[in-house]
């Protein structure tokens, strides 16, 4: 397997486009066989959230998402990968993540997107804040020890897909 | 030594970062965690559940029993919701 690839990891106010950022990761290039694209949205919790206000650490937060990135491509032979979080105010329906995760083969794509997305929720420093619908402050989320259970998953475990 | 908060740590402090003069018997995040709690009520409620407190020194997780030795920045924040 050649080198691991430079992982491209930003930290943004703005929406970003699904379309366009898997077109740029595509662009120019043929070895890729297989491009995973992971989103996650804000929902609006049944009608009663209004909006998530996300903060964050600047700084650290991209660090160590870039930790998570590299540890993937460390572990799965990956062509290419782009990561964005957005912060601040996030309306329900509106983007919040993306992690595209490309391979020359599915399983790599597939798992190295499942990776990021475990780790990135239990270490990226990021915390939502929930706004309700009937205009009270919902309060600060809590962690969810499945976020953690998924995390300890990939510990301990042999790489598929290489 | 610059500390920053943030979350609910941050809002039950009531401040996100102040620079502060740590004493020489603070070796451990844990020990600074108990100092902390003991600066006021904010504090208090803040680290009350110390062990739910995540810590980073220079931007970097860290378990309770890591030394501060080095550290040019310490910040304590709640587990993280993000993703």
């Amino acid at each position: 397997m050649s080198a691991p690839i430079d992982p491209a990891v930003r930290i943004q106010r703005e929406d970003f486009d699904l379309a366009k950022e898997s077109a740029a990761l595509c662009a120019g290039r043929s070895d890729i066989g297989a491009l995973v694209t992971f989103s996650g949205l804000c929902r609006d919790e049944a009608g009663t959230l209004a909006a998530l206000e996300l903060e964050y650490y600047p700084g650290m937060a991209e660090a160590e998402i870039r930790r998570i990135a590299r540890q993937a491509t460390e572990r799965w032979p990956l062509n290419a990968l782009t990561v964005i979080h957005r912060h601040g105010k996030i309306r329900p329906g509106e983007n919040i993540v993306l992690v595209l995760a490309a391979s020359r083969h599915r399983q790599a794509a597939f798992d190295a997107a499942a990776f990021i997305m475990d780790f990135l929720k239990t270490r990226a420093p990021f915390w939502k804040k929930e706004y309700r619908s009937d205009g009270s402050e919902g309060g600060w989320v809590e962690a969810r020890d499945i976020d953690d259970a998924a995390t300890r998953r990939w510990q301990g475990q042999p790489t598929p897909g290489r | 030594m610059k500390l920053v908060y943030f979350a609910w740590v941050r809002e039950r402090i009531g401040h996100a970062e102040e620079e502060l003069d740590l004493p020489d018997e603070i070796v451990t995040v844990a020990d600074l965690l108990a100092w902390l709690a003991g600066r006021g009520e904010g504090y208090e409620t803040a680290l009350k559940h110390a062990s739910a407190i995540r810590v980073a020194i220079n931007q970097e997780h860290v378990a309770h029993d890591a030394p501060i030795e080095g550290a040019r920045e310490i910040a304590l924040f709640p587990p993280m919701t993000g993703g």
